[in-house]
């Protein structure tokens, strides 16, 4: 056939590549948008110009900004607003691969079981009165071992060679429901004033973000994600099939258990700051390979970045519902993931 | 070349391959036939390093398999396995570059996408580069994945029912290729083929697979015979031969056959 044909798909590919970079950039702003907007909701209400004056600042560009709202915003607003970008970014990107290791559109940390554990790592160390540290740390510290300790479970049928992936997720989900009852058991031999006590963990909050745990969130997710990009091809390559992976030259056993190690060690960081936060993780992989496909170029940037706006919006939402009232942010995200998530299957079906 | 050595290969009672032993040449086109189960894919999988036989050899040129180090001994093999489906949202470029997988960075290269035009181009699917994969019938995706495989610039190219869902003109455009270019680049070519007259017609080497054993090899035309097809399939075939010597077989449909008994008689 003709070179001109040949140069003219080559074209195509690259404007279509520009196309799902102009993807990225654009929800890049529309995430910055809300992040701004999740910074100025709150009980005393800010104006967008005056939280922008004072990023701008923050940036180091000369801005005038009053006091008090610089006060507002660098010491109690922009933790949690940029842990909600991190920690939604972390459980999308967590759902994605999940997803993608699994060849299943439906896997997540969350229905594997890692959040389950997580909680009831937490509610043990609130129940053990956290050994006699500081609350603050023993019990991030024990949600953190207990969800390393299920994905440890799950590393292990990984690494056999006759498990397959559908096993793999029924594993996940027996030990999501271990972990439930056993949290419940611990919710149900502790005191009325304990038992709230977990349960509120469990609602999954970002008020209790720090300058401190967002620091350590932010480098341990920065760390898991450039891992993750470097693979990107070969997590492409995965979902073609194990087999078919083999065949291309990718070790699979080993990428398996990289990534799943990666993935839980986000996971168990975001979790074991923040609690409970269903739903993301299953749903912003889906919108992501929706809007530019599975190569993982773009796909596992998107995922973060659909992620970090779905819980970012979440946050704004959870503060302006009742004026006045913070709901946990965790019920909030539930309850627009789930008839977000049945109008995706229904559309699905009308393809 | 590709050398076998007293393969002993068993899942259980079942015996897949029992003290095989052959050996594939370079630049010649080896086609396996034998019966469903019997064990022609896993015999590539020992192949590829992918299934660890039980016992025996296998070596490419004078170098051994080593199993706790895969990936140069794949690095040389373009395989193809049996299944085609493709449930992936990538386009039918992006399939076929993955096929140079090592070569793959984040921002790809115009001579790395070329090449895999190029390789559409040579079996004429060029207008196909930009589709969803989801949307190819099963001849396209199984015309994508030999294109896959041929980006690999394999040494050792290994086609697992390569042609299973092809219509006659995609079985020439894929076969001729094949041969042409294992003659030409001198690879050692292997595939599984279910089709009798495909394989007469192709094979420099057949060899025929049943029960663990290897109950001929060789020229079609030596190897084929009615004898051997009721050995190998239980099935009495009629072999006719070409003006190149090159048998074809056919089955003759039973209930016609009886009804010209029944009325004989
Ligand atoms: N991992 C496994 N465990 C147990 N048995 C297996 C395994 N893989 C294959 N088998 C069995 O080995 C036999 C050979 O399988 P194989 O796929 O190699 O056959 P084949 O000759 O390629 O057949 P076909 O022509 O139908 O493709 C089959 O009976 C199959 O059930
Ligand atoms: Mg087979």
């Amino acid at each position: 056939m003709s070179s001109s044909t040949l140069s003219e798909t080559l074209h195509q590919q690259r404007q279509q590549e520009s196309r799902r970079g102009l993807i990225l950039i654009g929800l890049s702003a529309i995430l910055l948008s809300s992040f701004v907007m999740d910074i100025a909701t709150g009980p005393s209400l800010l104006g967008i110009s005056d939280v922008v004056n004072v990023l701008l600042k923050l940036l180091g560009l000369p801005v005038e900004v009053s006091g008090t709202a610089e006060v507002i915003v660098t010491n109690l607003r922009l933790p949690i607003a940029l842990m909600a970008l991190i920690v939604g970014g972390v459980l999308g990107v967590g759902g994605a691969e999940m997803q993608t290791l699994l060849n299943n559109p439906m896997a997540s940390p969350y229905t594997l079981g890692m959040a389950a554990a997580a909680g009831f790592g937490a509610a043990l160390m609130l129940y053990v009165g956290s050994l006699g540290f500081n609350a603050e740390f023993a019990v991030p510290i024990g949600a953190f071992v207990c969800c390393m300790l299920s994905a440890g479970l799950l590393f292990g049928l990984a690494m056999m060679r006759h498990i397959t992936s559908g096993q793999l997720i029924l594993a996940g989900i027996a030990l999501l429901f271990l972990f439930q009852s056993l949290l419940s058991l611990v919710q149900f031999v502790s005191s009325p004033e304990l038992s709230q006590q977990i349960l509120f963990w469990l609602f999954g909050s970002l008020t209790k973000a720090t300058w401190l745990n967002v620091g350590i969130t932010a480098g341990v997710t920065l760390v898991c994600m450039l891992l993750l990009m470097r693979d990107a091809w070969k997590l492409t390559a995965l979902r073609l099939g194990e087999e078919r992976a083999k065949s291309l030259g990718v070790n699979v056993a080993q990428l398996r258990l990289k990534t799943l190690i990666l993935v839980a060690v986000m996971t168990a960081t975001v979790t074991s700051f923040v609690g409970i936060i269903g739903f993301i993780g299953i749903v912003a992989p889906n919108i992501a390979r929706m809007l530019v496909g599975e190569d993982q170029r773009y796909f596992l940037p998107l995922s973060f970045l659909v992620g970090a706006f779905l819980l970012s919006s979440a946050s704004v939402l959870s503060k302006s519902l009742v004026p006045g009232a913070l709901f946990p942010i965790g019920i909030v995200t539930a309850i627009i993931g789930v008839p977000f998530f049945f109008w995706m299957i229904i559309g699905k079906r009308a393809h | 070349m590709l050398k076998v050595r007293n393969l002993s290969l068993a899942f259980g009672d079942l015996v897949l391959a029992d003290q095989l032993s052959f050996t594939l040449e370079a630049g010649k086109t080896h086609v396996i036939i034998g019966p469903n189960g019997t064990g022609k894919s896993s015999l590539l999988k020992v192949l590829f390093g992918d299934i660890k036989p039980q016992s025996g050899e296998v070596l490419f040129d004078s170098e051994h398999l080593d199993y706790r180090n895969l990936n140069p001994w794949r690095q040389r093999f373009g395989y193809m396995p049996q299944d085609i489906r493709l449930d992936i949202g990538l386009t039918v470029l992006e399939v076929v570059l993955l096929g140079q997988l090592n070569a793959l960075s984040l921002k790809l290269a115009d001579s790395l996408i070329e090449k895999a035009l190029k390789a559409l181009d040579q079996i004429g699917l060029l207008h196909l580069a930009q589709r969803d994969v989801r949307t190819l019938s099963g001849g396209q995706c199984q015309m994508i994945l030999f294109a896959q495989a041929l980006m690999r610039n394999p040494k050792i190219l290994m086609l697992d029912e390569p042609v299973s869902a092809l219509d006659l003109h995609f079985q020439q455009v894929m076969l001729d290729h094949l041969d042409q270019q294992t003659h030409q680049q001198h690879w050692v070519s292997v595939m599984i083929l279910h089709d009798l007259n495909l394989a007469a017609q192709y094979a420099d080497n057949l060899l025929v697979l049943k029960g663990g054993k290897l109950l001929a090899e060789g020229a079609p035309a030596e190897v084929l015979s009615a004898d051997l097809v009721e050995e190998v399939y239980g099935v009495k075939a009629e072999l006719a031969y070409d003006q190149q010597g090159i048998p074809f077989v056919r089955t003759p449909r039973r209930r016609l056959m009886q009804q010209s008994v029944s009325l004989a008689s």
